[in-house]
């Protein structure tokens, strides 16, 4: 099958950015309506609550105004020219070989049936709008681990779904939101049952192929008490040089003494719009961690969230962003401590480069009665060169005065002695940038398996070929 | 090809160097051949260190005049990495932290780059290009650990973080050692060393020095080269080399003192 490369010139370093020929079962119209919420329903066969929930968020979504803090980009976002749904194919596959050929052949590229062989319990594949492939390790499946798309579940396990669905994140929690909870379609459903703890990750993968795709997963994970699991989604997309959107939603609940880590390398190409809005529940000596790897795309408006709701739980975000050319990455992350004796760390680290921008945009909150709570943000940043941007918006609301919250913030330039010094060990000027940037993300890297470590290595070289003028 | 037995391995001429368009080297010059040890000596200011930079290629330095060559072959338009590559060494005084990066990490990249080059070079010649693989790269560090007296623990530490003075000079002597230079500056390698991290850090030099490499030892102070003893002394003031002669120099200037050379040469 056809893989075209597009626009080479301008994407030459960035390497998913081919896309396929369009041979797809359906795609639905441009723009978005109530037609279009129902029709998506409908093709599905969703349950009559699910279809009201869509149509009740779609109205939010119409009532909710753009935001207006954030990013400048957003003003270009337009709605009007997104397609909000198309099913690539008619069923999906159990195994690679049902697969259609084209859809494989590009996960292929994109190394996910290998990594699946080499290191992974459990993988799923979404293409557009639906999830093509998905496969869980038999020992897991045996356990009661349920891993499956989000329409899978809503079919086979709608009471957990329905219990569980928009209760981390309403429709109404903010405009993207609603959008997605409007239109969603895939995603992963995670159950862990009690105690069950899966040493291995599971692993999404998503892949936007259609120019102007709107993709909107939605994502839920429940971790039962004492059980433990590490979820890995990555993403691609071809590049085209018009918008396409990316509006997932991931909702996770971590109940008592549970852990549950949330590992996104995220690598769209430079014409999507990433806005996504990530929130974890923990409960009772829980822990939530977010590592969160942002490369790529236009604009990345990002701030995994975990809510501390009950004594000893723990949030964890790690997060890196890469602003390269012609990139915002707007990331960080929210830690709100509802209950006493909790804890919270935030690291942030962020590169750009050229004309791009980093933001770091974070929250600490501590509610009366959350006493005794620690909480700790490092948000360090490094420009590459003269022209690239950083800036800082860190949010801290305390109604609490019996809590520890530490807070230090860091720019830094490459600097030339680094630089003069790597380069007398035989270092050219490239590798001895790429090496004091990787060092910079260090911290972050060692957190990953090593796969992924290596992975996010290699793309921050990608990014920094050609950076030494 | 130069003949090396003729042409002298490395040597500066005339050199003139200014930062921000003010002159700190006018007029260098010297010359270092194979299994020779030089010391440059001179009171702080002098341009010791701005020298060191410019033999390895520091971009803040503009050299407007003059000529250093290595091998019969002009370096000035060569960046440091190419220097290095061709056996160039700085062993810095105050060595850069780059955090994040281990040392084994660094090591590797540098001994693969500067061994890498010397192989195709080598093969270039007609000889054989023999590349290393990562068992021997862990082989050879660990020997040459062993040689400054380091902790395997070393290895995995973030480069020049957090190391005390005498762990920063260690590791420049190792990274010497890995990367085997054949020409090798010390700019003021003992400068926040006590004596035993002296002993070892000499000790880790003289077992490298051998007669396929010239040797350039910036010092303040005599006690260095009680270790690492030089052939040549050479002495600095305002930027040009004002006094030469054997061991015996460095000894008189450590009794007389920098005060008495500045006055002697203000009185020419």
């Amino acid at each position: 099958m056809v893989a075209t490369p597009t626009a080479q010139v301008e994407i030459a370093d960035y390497q998913y950015g081919f896309h396929d020929e369009e041979d797809y079962f359906f795609k639905g119209k441009r723009g978005l309506s109530r037609e279009v919420v129902e029709q998506i329903s409908t093709m599905k066969g969703e349950p009559a609550w699910m279809l009201e929930v869509r149509l009740k968020a779609l109205d939010h979504f119409y009532k909710r105004p753009m935001p207006n803090w954030g990013a400048d980009e957003l003003k270009d976002l337009d709605f009007d020219s997104i397609f909000y749904y198309i099913r690539p194919s008619e069923k999906q596959g159990k195994s690679w070989d049902e697969v259609p050929a084209y859809i494989k052949d590009t996960f292929e590229k994109l190394g996910i049936p290998e990594a699946e062989r080499k290191f992974l319990a459990g993988v799923g594949a979404q293409y557009e709008s639906e999830v093509i492939y998905h496969s869980l390790r038999e020992d897991l499946t045996k356990q009661g681990v349920i891993f499956t798309d989000m329409d899978s579940a809503l079919r086979d396990h709608p009471d957990l779904v329905k219990q569980y669905f928009g209760t981390i994140i309403p429709a109404n929690d903010n405009k993207f939101a609603a959008l997605n909870t409007a239109v969603w379609s895939g995603g992963s459903f995670i159950y862990v049952p009690e105690n069950v703890k899966i040493e291995i990750p599971l692993q999404a993968y998503f892949r936007i192929n259609a120019e102007n795709m709107g993709q909107f997963e939605r994502t839920l994970i429940i971790c039962a008490p004492g059980s433990y699991v590490h979820y890995v989604e990555g993403c691609t997309a071809p590049t085209y040089s018009t918008d396409s959107l990316h509006s997932a939603v991931v909702e996770i609940i971590v109940q008592e003494g549970a852990r549950c880590r949330y590992t996104t390398i995220q690598n769209w190409s430079k014409n999507v719009y990433n806005l996504v809005t990530k929130r974890a529940a923990a409960y009772k000596n829980a822990t939530m961690e977010w590592v969160d790897g942002n490369l790529g795309s236009k604009l990345t408006m990002k701030y995994p969230a975990v809510w501390m709701m009950e004594p000893g739980a723990r949030g964890e975000i790690l997060s890196v962003a890469f602003a390269s050319d012609g990139q915002h990455q707007d990331a960080g992350g929210k830690v709100v401590h509802a209950a006493p004796n909790t804890s919270s760390q935030i690291v942030s680290k962020s590169i750009s480069k050229g004309n791009g921008r980093s933001s770091y945009r974070g929250l600490v909150k501590v509610h009366k009665g959350a006493e005794n709570v620690k909480s700790n943000v490092v948000c360090d940043a490094l420009l590459l060169d003269e022209t690239s941007k950083t800036d800082t918006y860190p949010y801290i609301e305390i109604e609490e005065e019996r809590v520890s919250i530490g807070h230090e913030a860091t720019v830094s330039k490459v600097a030339e002695e680094q630089i003069f010094y790597l380069q007398s060990r035989g270092l050219s000027e490239d590798e001895a940038m790429s090496m004091i940037v990787n060092g910079f993300i260090e911290p972050i890297a060692k957190e990953l398996p090593l796969e992924y470590a290596v992975e996010l290595n290699r793309l921050i070289q990608l990014e920094m070929e050609g950076s030494v003028g | 090809m130069a003949d090396s037995t003729q042409t002298p391995m490395f040597e500066i001429e005339n050199l003139h160097a200014s930062i921000e368009d003010k002159e700190i080297l006018k007029g260098v010059n010297l010359t270092v051949n194979r299994g020779e040890i030089h010391a440059l000596m001179g009171p702080n200011g002098s341009g010791k260190s701005t020298l060191a930079y410019v033999l390895a290629g520091h971009p803040a330095y503009e050299v407007t005049e003059g000529s250093i060559r290595f091998n019969g072959e002009d370096i000035l338009e060569m960046e440091p990495d190419e220097r290095a590559r061709k056996g160039v060494f700085l062993a810095f005084q105050y060595p850069t932290v780059i955090p994040g990066v281990s040392m084994a990490n660094f090591l590797r990249m540098a001994v693969t780059n500067v061994r890498n080059a010397r192989a195709e070079e080598a093969a270039a010649d007609g000889g054989v290009a023999q590349k290393m693989t990562p068992r021997e790269f862990r082989r050879l560090m660990k020997e040459k650990m062993a040689l400054l007296k380091m902790d395997d623990a070393f290895a995995t530490r973030y480069l020049n973080e957090g190391f005390s003075g005498g762990e920063k000079k260690r590791a420049e002597i190792l990274q010497m050692a890995l990367l085997e230079p054949s020409m090798a500056i010390l700019d003021e390698t003992d400068s926040g060393l006590d004596i035993d991290a002296l002993r070892v850090v000499s000790d880790g030099v003289n077992a490298l020095a051998g007669p396929e490499m010239g040797l350039l030892v910036i010092t303040h102070y005599q006690r260095l080269l009680n270790h690492i003893k030089p052939d040549f002394v050479h002495i600095m003031m305002n930027g040009r080399i004002v006094q030469e002669g054997g061991p015996e120099l460095a000894l008189e200037l450590e009794a007389k003192g920098y005060e008495t050379l500045r006055a002697e040469f203000a009185a020419n």
